[in-house]
């Protein structure tokens, strides 16, 4: 049972912190960090390779760095932070103890064990297999293994987040529904569940296969399973980050949903839908009948998408309802323009927001439709895609929340603020080039995962659009910004942790970079704002681009050879 | 706010607001509406998956393609020693994928239907036609059958695009299309 000494009360917020959850938190989060820090070196020495002028690294090393790479920034970084934001959610909103903090420290070590060996067996060099690890391609026992007890660790944290609910329902920590942005959690927690379980069914026969036991995987059926999680846990990613980009508007701008009950089912689609997307990863494979790519692309993923375009809506709206109650009402855009643009939290936020819709969403969708699928797959065109979605979105959220929890969790005040300030924008900037111009390379045609698009070695030749080689130039070059921002993240964080000044003597008037927590404006988020001209018209801007670039692929898909 | 319960006990009873429920008609007619392009293309559109596929194995699948290679071999492409083979219009052409190489080289007559079967005979690779952009997953195991109709004559290049060990970036293969003689 928990005691009273094991609470602190936040001077900030009022809101009740739970000491042993707080110090889960700030070890998840920074392990989260180091591993994006590695993940992002490997990251830029993979951009810089594949910029022709450059070609940083030889062959090997290559492969070895884009495997590191996808692994530690793709599962490590992005799960560990999740880990924190679960904790957060649950006992720290909820105002209650954490179920089974011993569990909560198992689960973390045994995801840092896991994580650890998983980036031995990759450096060792005998499991270059890139994380997805498509069988026959074997890497070493100990890659699958570091996987499998990384999975296990994040499913235990899990179990711990949902025993916290039961926990704070039963003590009755709050009065009513669960808030919003733990709904939002609870939606990743589940998801994850079906993750993991799927993660489970597919990497333990294939780590047994490793060691001689099982003596054949089929490849399409790993391909079918492997998705299963592969898929579902950028769907965990995007739950995370829509929960998170709603904490940022409510505490910095005091911004209420429009309305629970359509941002609740939102986020509720996401269960009910996406994971079955995963076919979208198999459309061109062989022998998988149309009906069945058809019904899982768009009866899933459409009505997931839906959920994701409400969002899109609620999320700026909630933010211009809260400023038009504060008197930014001229003309359609004050509220957006008098904006804290200079709060970092707010920044990442907002522009993760924004890039996650135009250049992740829209690029998602096209990518998942069935015929369109066989312009670009396995093109470049499919990491510019993702990086619009779990970099400029998710991972620019993560850091925009950050900034948040240096100063709530760590009860820190941020060193370097002026470059705390610049960092959402850097790495925004960074993230959105690297993005549109692997897309660009890819629509030209050129291959992911592919260490010389001029084929010097190869026994036939190929030149590629001269177009090609620019984007490579370019996505190098915004790939060198990304990093700038990426380091200036990691420079911030980790000096206000170690150097920061202590917020816990009576706090001082606070800086702009930690900013207090507003108090919420109305009973509910549309309250006296009939009409969110600004959210319209950004939306219709984007629904246009969409419908456009949609449109676009399918007379481009024209014009190649017939095929059936 | 978001990080708070809300207000409403039972937060299914909240308005919604007008513009929500506009933006989500919106938005669930434009599904429909891709949901149906997605369809319509089956019946108007020239590029559709058959999805058509075998299960085969290696030894055979190889046994095929050099069979018909031996068959229809037209000449070696310069001092490579890969054949060019000359299937019939309307015929079966095969094209295998091994480490790290698309083989053989096939050449193809602009206008003309083929079936294409291809394979691999290790691990997956990609088969992407270029410049014209056609992207497909190849699997050991499987044999996947699709038809053709090259509509443009050139040098088409055959680049790997799913990671296949090391030689991966080495590995690309050809499509000759020429016009009816
Ligand atoms: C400094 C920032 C980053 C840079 C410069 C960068 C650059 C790249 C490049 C150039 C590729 C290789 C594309 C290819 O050759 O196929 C790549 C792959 C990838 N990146 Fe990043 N990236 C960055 C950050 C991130 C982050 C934060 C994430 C995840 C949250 C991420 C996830 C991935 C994944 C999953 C892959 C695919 C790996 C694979 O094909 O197996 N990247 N990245
Ligand atoms: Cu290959
Ligand atoms: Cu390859």
């Amino acid at each position: 049972m928990a005691t009273q000494a094991q609470f602190r009360i936040c001077p900030d917020t009022g809101l009740k912190v739970h000491l042993p959850a707080q110090a889960l938190i700030k070890a998840n989060a920074v392990a989260a960090v180091v591993f994006l820090a590695i993940g992002g070196l490997f990251g830029l020495s993979v951009a810089l390779t594949r910029w022709p002028a450059v070609h940083l690294l030889p062959a090997e090393w290559f492969y070895l760095a884009l495997t590191a790479h996808g692994a530690d920034v793709l599962l490590f970084w992005i799960i560990f932070f999740e880990m924190a934001v679960l904790y957060f959610a649950s006992a720290i909103l909820l105002g209650s103890r954490l179920a089974a903090p011993k569990m909560g420290w198992l689960a973390f070590i045994l995801m840092l064990v896991g994580a650890v060996t998983a980036n031995i067996a990759v450096l060792q060099g005998e499991s270059s297999v890139m994380f997805t690890s498509y069988v026959p391609m074997k890497a070493a026992p100990h890659f699958y293994l570091g996987l499998i007890l990384f999975a296990v660790g994040a499913l235990i944290g899990v179990f711990v987040f949902f025993g916290t609910l039961i926990v704070a329902k039963d003590e009755r920590t709050y009065e009513g529904s669960i808030p919003l942005v733990t709904f939002g959690a609870l939606t990743a927690a589940i998801i994850a569940v079906f993750t993991i379980a799927c993660g489970a069914i597919i990497l333990v026969p294939t780590f047994l296969w490793s060691i001689g036991i099982i003596s054949h995987i089929d490849p399409l059926t790993y391909k079918v399973v492997w998705w299963g999680m592969g898929h579902s846990s950028q769907q965990i990613n995007v739950s995370a980050h829509v929960a998170v980009w709603y904490a940022i508007a409510a505490i910095v701008l005091g911004a209420k949903p429009l309305s629970e009950k359509v941002s609740r089912t939102a986020f509720f689609f996401y269960i009910l839908f996406l994971q079955l997307a995963s076919a979208h990863h198999l459309l061109v494979e062989p022998g998988i009948s149309s009906e069945w790519k058809i019904f899982n692309t768009s009866y899933a993923m459409y009505l997931a998408v839906l959920g994701s375009m409400i969002h899109g809506l609620t999320v700026p709206g909630s933010i211009e309802a809260a400023q038009r109650r504060k008197g930014y009402t001229n003309g359609i855009f004050e509220w957006l323009r008098k904006a804290p643009w200079g709060n970092p939290a707010f920044a990442g936020m907002f522009l993760s927001l924004v890039m996650f819709g135009f250049l992740g969403g829209i690029t998602g969708v096209i990518l998942g439709t069935e015929q369109l699928n066989m312009l670009m797959h396995n093109t470049l065109y499919v990491p510019g895609h993702f990086h619009g979605t779990v970099v400029a979105g998710t991972t620019l959220a993560f850091m925009a929340m950050t900034y948040l929890v240096v100063p709530l969790i760590f009860r820190r005040e941020l060193v370097l603020p002026r470059l705390a300030q610049w960092q959402p924008y850097l790495f925004g900037i960074g993230a959105a080039g690297i993005s549109l111009f692997m897309m660009g390379a890819g629509t030209l045609g050129v291959a992911r995962r592919h260490w010389d698009i001029t084929f010097t070695d190869a026994r036939l030749s190929f030149d590629v659009p001269a177009g090609a080689f620019l984007m490579m130039g370019l996505n190098g070059i915004c790939a060198i910004l990304a990093a700038l921002g990426g380091l200036a993240y990691v420079v911030v964080v980790v000096g206000s942790i170690l150097f920061g000044k202590r917020k816990d003597a009576p706090a001082p008037a606070a800086r702009p970079a930690t900013p207090p927590m507003a108090s919420p404006i109305a009973s509910y988020g549309g309250e006296g704002t009939l009409k969110l001209p600004g959210t319209m018209v950004l939306v219709s801007v984007f629904f246009v681009a969409f419908v456009l670039y949609y449109y676009v692929n399918w007379k481009y898909l024209a014009s190649v050879w017939p095929l059936r | 706010m978001a990080i708070h319960p809300p207000k409403q006990m039972i937060w299914w009873h909240e308005p919604v607001e007008r513009s929500e429920l506009v933006w989500i008609a919106v938005a669930f007619l434009w599904g429909l509406v891709m949901f149906g392009t997605m369809v319509a293309w089956h019946f108007v559109g020239k590029q559709n998956l058959s999805n058509e596929a075998y299960r085969i194995t290696p030894d055979v699948f190889q046994a095929r393609t050099e069979a018909a290679a031996e068959k229809y071999k037209v000449r070696e492409e310069g001092n490579t020693g890969i054949p060019v083979v000359r299937p019939p219009p309307g015929g079966d052409a095969y094209m295998l994928a091994r480490l790290w190489e698309w083989w053989p080289i096939l050449e193809l007559e602009k206008g003309q239907s083929y079936r294409l079967h291809i394979s691999s005979l290790d691990w997956q690779h990609g088969f992407s036609l270029q410049p014209t952009n056609v992207n497909l997953q190849i699997h050991p195991g499987y044999e996947m059958v699709l038809t053709v109709t090259p509509d443009a004559a050139g040098q088409f290049t055959v680049v790997c695009n799913e990671f296949c060990g090391i030689g991966h970036h080495t590995m690309i293969g050809r499509i000759y299309v020429v016009d009816k003689k």
